[in-house]
């Protein structure tokens, strides 16, 4: 089964300072699966799609990527931190989408595009020039190459941050809120790119409130809250019948 | 949770719109007396200044005479490069300062923190006499193989000048730089960390050219402030426009007619500085707002047009 697993978590515990936002999570991604985590604001779910890069440092438990420990090493019983070199060339393979874009306001879609092939990968500019325009291609965004973010809408900025994950060709994709910030009718075309994306088979963990979104392309769900794993299984199931009292009171109020 | 936000009205508002476009309102704008007014009291106080001056005992021929005197020239040089240089020292070392100030390395904040304290903390007159007079503490400077001198050769009144006012400098860039950076939302080297980049690439390739929108502003200023220090070098020994005009001033028995000789050339040098801030500000500036400002020739243009339709008649 592990060996499956793309990201797997054991007892994962994180604080900032005195407060607990993860209370020991124990989850398993599989490989090319849309896995959804919803719950309220505060139960902890950001925290834990960004320790999964290690955005966050985890304080107790193990968090695994790909069957890698995610921030440290072990050797024999002890473990060390990972310098800086080491989590970056791991984050190459993890792609990540914000729920405010954080596109480089400096750069056009373009460059965006192409930023990180042509400085951490040594691409050669005209090769990251073509694949970066085929993926804005591919997120419907080919006429808005030269634009600057803040000549772009929210969805269309959000689709070329999408873009701008996928260039690195990462084998697992992290979605923080993707639709969160943007106006309800530009939600459609970010989830539009998001399911095809899950069609070719990416490997995608998404924090979403669009329980639409979850139920038609999620093959797994977990809630979330108070940061703990209240209840997980196949969206459907828990969206339609959940079993909890806290999930059954939590999506009457969202659904 | 994301809020509905309704976007379209309903009720009477949203009627089909009228067959017809009305026509565009052509009014005659507010005239604004008491602009004149103000103008005309300026230019009052203007034209009684001016003639204080002209009726004073100086003899106002003697600046255009030495205006371009070949010791006044070389001066503007040498303040020039003397300025240029020094800002060099500054930005460099003030970049550098402030990101040592913001590592989380506690040795290298500390050094930042000590260094700013003491060259911010003293003058920079002081600090000149400091340099001038090392040789004091140091008899030789002895770089091993590569250079070996009695300091009081090997400190010459340029190095003096550079090192006392770069350095003093870069304490202040390091101020000017850490606003820059902090003003860089969060999220921005997040993004750029979660695609692999490492802190260097991220900062020279994402966080510093945003800072940048922050740090031109005030450090034209500081360019500016550095071409006027120059002329406290003169102390130690080094000649550029200030000694020079004071030399001049001295021989030709009209000093303070060099003067403002001086303080024209000083002007000219900033206003130039000055045209030359607003273009890289403006530079800067793309893709943060949707439209760059205008250069001085396109509000020219735009203004010629407007005046054109001032009259305001209405239809033809």
């Amino acid at each position: 089964m592990t060996e499956n697993a793309m990201v797997k978590a054991e007892g994962v515990h994180k604080s900032f300072g005195n407060v607990e936002v993860l209370k020991g999570i124990d989850l398993e991604v599989r490989k090319g699966e849309v896995f959804c985590l919803i719950g309220p604001s505060g139960s902890g779910k950001s925290t834990f799609l960004r320790c999964i890069n290690h955005l966050e440092k985890v304080n107790a438990g193990r968090l695994y990527v790909d069957g890698e420990l995610v921030g440290y090493r072990q050797q024999g019983d002890k473990l060390y931190e990972l310098r800086d070199r080491e989590v970056a060339l791991k984050r190459r393979d993890i792609g990540m989408v914000f729920q405010r874009f954080n596109l480089f306001p400096h750069m056009t879609a373009l460059e965006n595009v192409m930023e990180a092939p042509v400085q951490v990968k040594k691409q050669s500019k005209a090769q990251s020039r073509e694949r970066a325009k085929e993926l804005l291609d591919r997120v419907g965004l080919a006429d808005k190459s030269g634009n600057y973010p803040s000549q772009l809408s929210g969805g269309q900025q959000q689709r070329v941050a999408i873009a701008r994950a996928l260039a690195m060709d990462p084998k697992l994709m992290l979605f923080d809120e993707p639709t969160s910030a943007l106006d309800p009718e530009l939600v459609g075309d970010v989830l539009d790119v998001m399911r095809d994306l899950a069609e070719s088979g990416m490997t995608m963990v998404v924090v979403t409130h669009e329980m639409g979104f979850a139920r038609e392309v999620g093959d797994s769900l977990v809630f979330m809250d108070e940061g703990v794993v209240v209840e997980s299984g196949h969206p459907r199931d828990v969206l339609t019948n959940p079993q909890h009292d806290r999930t059954k009171s939590f999506l009457s109020k969202v659904l | 949770m994301s809020v509905d936000i309704e976007k379209t009205g309903g009720g009477p508002e949203d009627a089909p719109p009228p067959a017809t476009v009305p026509e565009a309102i052509r009014a005659i704008p507010v005239r604004h007396y008491g602009r004149y007014l103000a103008a005309l009291v300026a230019i009052a106080i203007l034209a009684s200044i001016v003639y204080a001056f002209g009726q004073g005992k100086i003899q106002w021929g003697t600046v255009p005479e030495y205006f371009f005197d070949d010791r006044i020239l070389t001066g503007v040089g040498k303040t020039l490069l003397l300025t240029v240089l020094s800002m060099l020292i500054g930005v460099v070392g003030g970049i550098t300062l402030a990101v040592m100030r913001l590592s989380k390395n506690p040795v290298t904040s500390s050094i930042a923190w000590f260094y700013i304290w003491f060259f911010r903390g003293t003058p920079v007159l002081v600090q000149l006499f400091i340099w001038f007079n090392l040789g004091l503490v140091f008899e030789y400077i002895n770089l091993g193989p590569i250079y070996k001198d009695y300091w009081s050769s090997f400190m010459t009144p340029l190095l003096t000048a550079l090192l006392g006012l770069g350095l003093n400098e870069a304490a202040y860039m390091a101020e000017i730089c850490r606003a820059g950076l902090m003003s860089v939302d969060e999220g921005q080297t997040e993004a750029s960390h979660a695609l692999g980049m490492s802190h260097s690439k991220t900062l020279r390739r994402i966080v510093i050219p945003q800072a940048m929108r922050v740090i031109v502003p005030p450090t034209g200023n500081e360019f500016i402030n550095m071409l006027k220090t120059t002329s406290l070098v003169a102390a130690v020994q080094f000649n550029e426009l200030f000694r020079y005009a004071q030399d001049i001033g001295q021989q030709s028995g009209a000093p303070v007619e060099m003067y403002f000789t001086a303080a024209a050339w000083y002007l000219v040098m900033t206003s130039v500085l000055s045209v030359g801030q607003f273009y890289i500000e403006r530079y800067y500036a793309r893709g943060t707002s949707r439209q760059l400002p205008s250069t001085p020739w396109q509000k020219v243009k735009a203004n010629m047009l407007s005046f054109s339709n001032r009259s305001g008649a209405v239809g033809a």
